[in-house]
């Protein structure tokens, strides 16, 4: 165990040191009070820009955010069955109330609603102010949420989990973390907003080659699935990045499972492999467990 | 060429125009009129209340998450009480294990233990133009039976004791309903509604239709889906048969003649149903029968040894040693068929058979279960089994698709169950379809041919089970 935490170390360190040198937004300026601070961030400006040009299609379900309502029927099943344990004859409509879950780079809102409508009491934050309140006029059509609306805020997650540590029973980054500056500082930030015992549930793309020719190359400049420049090769983590920044910040993964998309069937399965995407399933320990 | 083609042009936009008109005018039809007419909302409508559509319902009212939506049963035939009379009704479904496990799932098979069932644990199936034969056995294949011989009367009676009673709260049942109409999504504008218009000006309006109302179904027409079909030429005569012995009866026959397969389904010691397909001539002949002449016409059917080829018969013996050198069962241990000592009175009558195969079975918001999407010859026993195979996947799927909190119209279970129905039905059907084409020839190598297929079939374990297992899931 500790010649692979040094293995993920050393990996972590080399990436590390060799990101920092090309990749300059991880530290962006902000102007507070008429003085100059440098703040720390993880918005990556260029990539909330990106996402906030396509907002109109975002809840078009035939339009350029195609993959991502067909990735709800993988992904809100995971979050579900990752955070309750039904018996098939006792399942309810509801599996998920009276879990407070947070959405971290919720964009359109597209699993917000898919997860409040299984009853969670869902917070959207995203960094883009468009995106906020498409998701919030978006999320009054639908009338199965009247009673439960995802609430939206525009905000970046270092500052909510400032003002909500320990909050959330579960949060979830899908298909955030490749968009995101400062990987640390996000994930610590994740860690933070989530309860001792709670979950974190990360999608994302893997940095392989495969995935840089398929998934970029391929999806985004000839196929055209998905928007040209979604993508930057170079700021996606690979699940031995993310494991070790996560047990850093005193939490266990659980689970790392692939997933494969097609495009032609617009269908997600999952995957043996993890060479393209992967779903990460971590629990945030409590003092006792570490202290064990 | 050119003239043809601005010719469709102009067909193509006349439609748009007429639909689009059409559009309109039901828009505001179901916004002035038919608002104040709609007697009640519903999620699911299922229309038709045979035994598929009543399981269907009973399933749906059983599921933890179906339980939660409204539903609704139309049947077109009143309510009638119903009497378990002492003599067998002519018509009777053969049920295969895997129905067995969705009516206990749901509580019905206790229902129809409490009433009357014959358990099936051998069948035998020969061939009247040669000596080759198969046989099925429970104890060496599945352990269990192989099927049940259960009254279609029996069977709608438990289902619909269990669908009425207070375990199920969700589902109303509108009997005697005539359906007038079906008002597709699209006519409505973009709200997903089906709307169902009854005969008598009422209306009900629906998310999900579910089309359960059989072979010349309504709600397949109103899909406009493409529907493969023929007709076999033949008719099933039925009759309720008294046996010339008692016997512990528990086996099935099947006898394929050149005029198609005479098949004899036990109901108990000393009674059996008849299910004997034949040419619509003979058949019309057949009815008009005396009783007796009608026995002795079938126990012909039974026994009466038909023409048969040399060279067919050396092949089968041939076959048979080699088998039995290399310690296969060679099919020789032929078991006799009961004698029939007399038709129970008036219980004869005749269906049409056909094959029919709807290339859709969903639609935006519509389905469609049991012989509405699929309709198979009866010589494999299999035709109501796929309905109710229907019945499990699609409540399965509606059932998943609300636990992931998606809408019961959502196209993923829809195709989900599209694709998974139509990969085991579509092989049964045309398996059915080619035993029953293939045992209609009397040429020689056709003859050969199946024999061997035959003895080879039942000497071999491994396929045997295939078989076995596919019919039963």
């Amino acid at each position: 165990m500790k010649n692979h935490s040094l293995t993920y170390l050393k990996m972590f360190l080399s990436r590390n040191l060799s990101s920092q040198g090309y990749k300059c937004p991880s530290r962006a300026f902000a102007t507070l009070n008429n003085k100059t601070a440098i703040k720390e961030t993880t918005i990556d400006q260029s990539h909330v820009d990106k996402h906030s040009k396509i907002a109109k299609e975002w809840w078009d379900p035939n339009g350029k955010m195609i993959a991502l309502h067909s990735y709800n029927l993988l992904r809100v099943p995971y979050i579900r069955d990752g955070l309750v344990i039904e018996e098939p004859f006792k399942r309810t409509l509801t599996p998920l109330s009276n879990k407070k879950i947070l959405d971290v780079g919720c964009g359109g809102g597209i699993l917000s609603e898919a997860i409040a409508r299984l009853g969670a009491n869902v917070t959207g934050i995203d960094a883009s102010s468009e995106l906020i309140e498409l998701a919030s006029d978006h999320c009054k059509l639908d009338p199965k949420l009247v009673d439960n609306r995802p609430s939206y805020h525009c905000t970046t997650i270092e500052e909510h989990s400032q003002s909500f540590p320990d909050h959330y029973d579960a949060v979830v980054a899908s298909e955030v973390i490749e968009h995101v500056a400062n990987k640390e500082l996000f994930v610590s930030s994740l860690v933070r907003a989530v309860k001792p015992g709670g979950k974190l549930f990360v999608t994302t793309p893997n940095r392989t080659r495969p995935m840089q020719i398929l998934g970029i190359c391929v999806a985004e400049h000839i196929l055209r699935v998905v928007p040209v420049n979604t993508h930057d090769y170079e700021m996606f983590i690979t699940p031995n990045e993310l494991t070790f920044l996560l047990e850093k910040n005193n939490c266990h993964v659980q689970a790392i499972h692939g997933m494969m998309y097609y495009p032609v069937v617009n269908r997600w399965t999952w995957s043996s492999s993890t060479t393209f995407m992967y779903a990460l399933q971590a629990e945030k320990l409590t003092d006792e467990d570490s202290n064990v | 060429m050119v003239l043809c083609r601005v010719n469709s042009l102009n067909n193509l936009l006349m439609t748009r125009i007429s639909t689009h008109a059409r559009n309109v005018s039901t828009t505001r039809l179901s916004g002035d009129n038919t608002q104040d007419k709609v007697k009640g909302k519903y999620d699911i409508i299922i229309a038709g209340g045979g035994m598929v559509g009543c399981t269907l319902a009973c399933a749906m009212g059983k599921n933890s998450l179906l339980s939660k939506l409204k539903i609704l049963l139309l049947e077109g035939s009143p309510d009638k009480k119903f009497v378990l009379k002492p003599e067998y009704s002519n018509r009777v479904v053969a049920l295969n294990q895997n129905t067995k496990s969705l009516m206990n799932s749901i509580d019905v098979w206790p229902h129809v233990e409490n009433m009357r069932l014959q358990p099936v644990r051998h069948m035998q199936v020969w061939d009247a133009c040669s000596e080759a034969l198969i046989s099925f056995s429970s104890s060496d294949i599945l352990d269990d039976d192989v099927a049940y011989i259960v009254e279609n009367d029996v069977l709608l009676e438990a289902i619909n004791k269990e669908l009425k009673s207070n375990a199920i709260q969700n589902v109303d049942i509108v009997y005697g309903a005539k359906i007038a109409g079906y008002d597709s999504p699209k006519a409505l504008g973009r709200e997903m509604r089906n709307l169902v218009k009854m005969e008598n000006g009422d209306c009900y309006s629906c998310d999900l239709l579910i089309g359960a109302d059989g072979v010349n179904s309504k709600v397949r027409q109103s899909m406009g889906v493409q529907y493969v079909s023929w007709d076999y030429d033949q008719m099933g005569v039925v009759a309720t048969l008294h046996l010339a012995e008692e016997c512990e009866n528990t086996t099935a026959w099947q006898r394929f003649l050149p005029s198609g397969p005479v098949a004899l389904l036990p109901l108990n010691s000393t009674t059996s149903s008849l299910v004997w397909s034949m040419g619509t001539a003979q058949a019309k002949h057949v009815l008009s029968l005396s009783d007796e002449s009608f026995v002795d016409e079938l126990n012909d059917a039974l026994w009466k040894q038909y023409p048969r080829s040399s060279a067919v018969d050396a092949c089968v013996s041939w076959v048979g040693a080699a088998l039995r050198r290399a310690g296969l069962p060679d099919g020789a241990q032929r078991q006799l068929p009961p004698s029939v000592r007399a038709a129970a009175p008036a219980s004869r009558a005749a269906f049409p058979l056909g094959f029919g195969h709807s290339a859709r079975y969903v639609a935006p918001a519509r389905a469609l279960v049991g012989d509405a999407a699929h309709r198979v010859h009866p010589l494999a026993g299999q035709g109501v089994n796929l309905g109710f195979g229907d019945v499990k996947d699609l409540t399965q799927f509606l059932s998943d698709a609300l636990y992931a909190g998606l809408d019961i119209t959502h196209p993923s279970p829809l195709e989900k169950y599209e694709s998974g129905r139509q990969r085991h039905n579509v092989p049964t059907q045309l398996a059915s379809d080619a035993l029953c084409r293939l045992y209609s020839l009397q040429l020689v190598p056709a003859v050969l041919a199946r024999s061997v297929g035959l003895q080879l079939t039942n000497a071999l374990h491994p396929i045997k089970k295939m078989i076995m297992s596919h019919a039963t899931t």
